[in-house]
């Protein structure tokens, strides 16, 4: 059993209190946060030991592993802190606000050898590990162009008053939803190197942006569009698409679909001339316990796998992290 | 509770296969009217009950149906909370703001009887007063079950804090003189945890199809757990988000014997009476 703890009880925090609650292998002992409302609740109505000092947490309790969920600001310290008593970490998104810092890190963890995660979940979900097998079965030929975008109803009205909405914090769209766009985007193509023509657009928020436009180079000389916006309230939920034209199709791919067109049949995938649509639910694998998406319980779950076999390669490091960062720093320069 | 219930995920763009689809629909329904064509035709094809999620516009719908006369029979079964409206909250305003926003009342005067309850941090009582914020739109029509949606019940679950379940039970029971019901994504765990706190053969609702989406643990899991009818069974996403053909998928589940009922949504007349064909077809095979 592993022994863990969570630092921050936001909405990200407490939905992996409820998976890692509910996980075999893990032993859930203590829980983390400076809101005395939340501890409050959590000391009344559930068994975690209850801490308000993260510090005294992880000296307290002895835990082999922990979660950190946050405000972004406060990251690097906290996942600093956690690394020196050689616990195996897990981060919520964005990593880091200091580019710099998140390849501090990512060093740090791999010199002693620890498990390093952070949450961009999109890597765990069906639709998209499908593109990048399709696309490491080189399917649609020579790629000339991609287009990220996500899109969701997160701030609709001109006030607000969550650190999301403070600059400076790991507020804004920027970095709490273009984030997963661009992770999504490295995860399935390349690394994201340079942008261009950056605009961050405030419409309702005073203080960040609230959506996201720019051209972006890739490592391997792909080029292609970001655009991204939480003020859109016509989409339910946040919903995140990748588009990807080649000379030989194009694959359109969200977390519920994926859809393929070729212009000639592939033979060897068995996929026919024209259309071919994909759903999650022949993509999907079960998982054992099942809150909001099958990918916040597997990306959890290969947390878990990477602590116990030392061998498993992490899906999503420090390491793969510190480019989302990077390049969020490149598109605030860029945008001025 | 009836053999066929009927679902509104259609109305309200909630799709799980296709975003697409799901913008189709909403598009679709963008008028009221349209919701009410369809219900109509659901009544007509003898389906009598309506599970819905307590969103905003179903309070619309709860308005056109209070006091008429042609809806004297039909019975809504509320599903609270509508969670993506307390989560783009939760992101917006902070927990503080949430409960300031939703709990009725100021909850800074402990005059107000959500802002004694905020002031005690008593939880229950705050949960009891969401509750009943909830219902409000329901006022003066027959909700015989209440539900409590898959993300809070599985929230709750996952955390340990059954007793939040515990006092929604009782709260249904005590005020709304109704049958509570909790909709879950992860069966198995629910009634072990709802047994130990004490409440026997519960009314559950959870995703049984043919191809096991969805069904936390694994369809063997499932199907021994149905079997042992330890609760009154609601079987949901029973065509697995449109990969289960409706024929194969509905004898599937009316071949369990745990089973009383089976949600579906559909937005039109024809698939509205194919499905019910089937379902009642199948009954007749399976239950005699």
């Amino acid at each position: 059993m592993i022994r863990t703890g969570i630092i921050g009880l936001g909405k990200m925090g407490i939905s992996h209190c409820a998976i890692l609650g509910a996980h075999p292998d893990v032993k859930l002992v203590a829980v983390c946060d400076s809101s005395s409302l939340v501890i409050d609740a959590f000391k009344k109505h559930t068994r975690f030991q209850c801490f308000t000092d993260y510090r005294k947490m992880i000296t307290e309790m002895d835990l082999d592993a922990i979660v950190i969920a946050s405000p972004t600001k406060f990251h690097t310290e906290m996942v600093h802190y956690a690394l020196d008593r050689s616990l195996h970490v897990f981060c919520e998104k964005p990593f880091v606000l200091k580019a710099e810092d998140a390849e501090v890190l990512a060093e740090k963890a791999e010199k002693k050898k620890l498990v390093n995660q952070v949450g961009y979940h999109n890597r765990f979900l069906g639709t998209f590990n499908e593109v990048k097998i399709l696309l490491q079965m080189n399917v649609l030929g020579e790629l000339y162009h991609f287009s990220g975008e996500s899109y969701g109803p997160v701030v609709l009205r001109e006030k607000g008053s969550t650190w999301r909405s403070q600059k400076g914090q790991g507020g804004g769209c920027l970095y709490d939803y273009a984030s997963h766009t661009i992770d999504l985007i490295h995860f399935l193509l390349d690394k994201p190197m340079d942008v261009s023509g950056t605009q961050l657009k405030r419409i309702y928020s005073n203080d960040v942006e609230d959506a996201v436009y720019s051209s972006i180079i890739l490592q391997n000389g792909l080029s292609g569009q970001l655009s991204v916006n939480w003020s859109d309230e016509t989409h339910r939920k946040m919903n995140t698409q990748i588009t990807i034209l080649g000379k030989k199709g194009k694959i359109i791919a969200d977390a519920t679909e994926v859809k393929i067109f070729l212009k000639e049949a592939n033979e060897l995938l068995d996929l026919p001339k024209g259309w071919t649509i994909k759903y999650l639910t022949e993509l999907t694998p079960n998982v054992d316990y099942y809150l909001r998406g099958e990918e916040y319980s597997s990306q959890i779950d290969h947390f878990i796998k990477c602590i116990n076999n030392s061998e498993t390669n992490n899906k999503s490091s420090f390491r793969s992290a510190s480019y989302t960062d990077q390049l969020i720093s490149k598109l605030i320069t860029d945008s001025k | 509770m009836e053999r066929v219930l009927f679902g509104d995920n259609q109305f309200f763009g909630v799709n799980h296969s296709s975003d697409e689809k799901a913008r189709a629909q909403t598009i679709r329904f963008q008028e009221d009217d349209a919701i009410m064509a369809v219900l109509d035709s659901a009544i007509d094809e003898g389906i009598n009950t309506f599970m819905c999620t307590t969103h905003d516009r179903i309070g619309e719908i709860c308005n056109r149906i209070r006091g008429n006369d042609k809806y004297k029979d039909f019975k809504l079964y509320p599903c609270m909370p509508y969670a993506h409206k307390y989560a783009n909250a939760v992101t917006e305003l902070g927990y503080l703001g949430t409960i300031k926003q939703f709990v009725p009342g100021n909850i800074f005067s402990t005059f107000a009887k959500g802002g004694l309850a905020f002031m005690k941090k008593d939880f229950n009582e705050l949960a009891r007063l969401m509750i009943d914020a909830e219902m409000k739109m329901f006022k003066g029509i027959n909700t015989p079950v209440i539900w409590v949606q898959n993300v809070i019940t599985d929230l709750l679950l996952g955390l340990g804090m059954t007793d939040f379940l515990v006092t929604f039970y009782r709260h249904i029971k005590e005020k709304y003189q109704a049958e509570p019901g909790f909709i879950t994504m992860n069966l198995p765990l629910l009634l072990d945890s709802l047994e130990k706190a004490g409440i026997e053969n519960p009314t559950v609702c959870a995703s049984i199809n043919k191809i096991g989406f969805r069904m936390s643990g694994g369809i063997k899991k499932y199907e021994e757990v149905i079997a042992q009818k330890r609760c009154r069974l609601v079987a949901m996403q029973v065509l697995a988000a449109g990969a289960v053909p409706p024929k194969e998928a509905f004898e599937y589940v009316c071949s369990l014997e745990g089973v009383e009922s089976i949600l579906f949504g559909a937005s039109s007349r024809a698939n509205i009476h194919q499905s019910k064909s089937i379902i009642e077809s199948c009954s007749v095979l399976v239950h005699g």
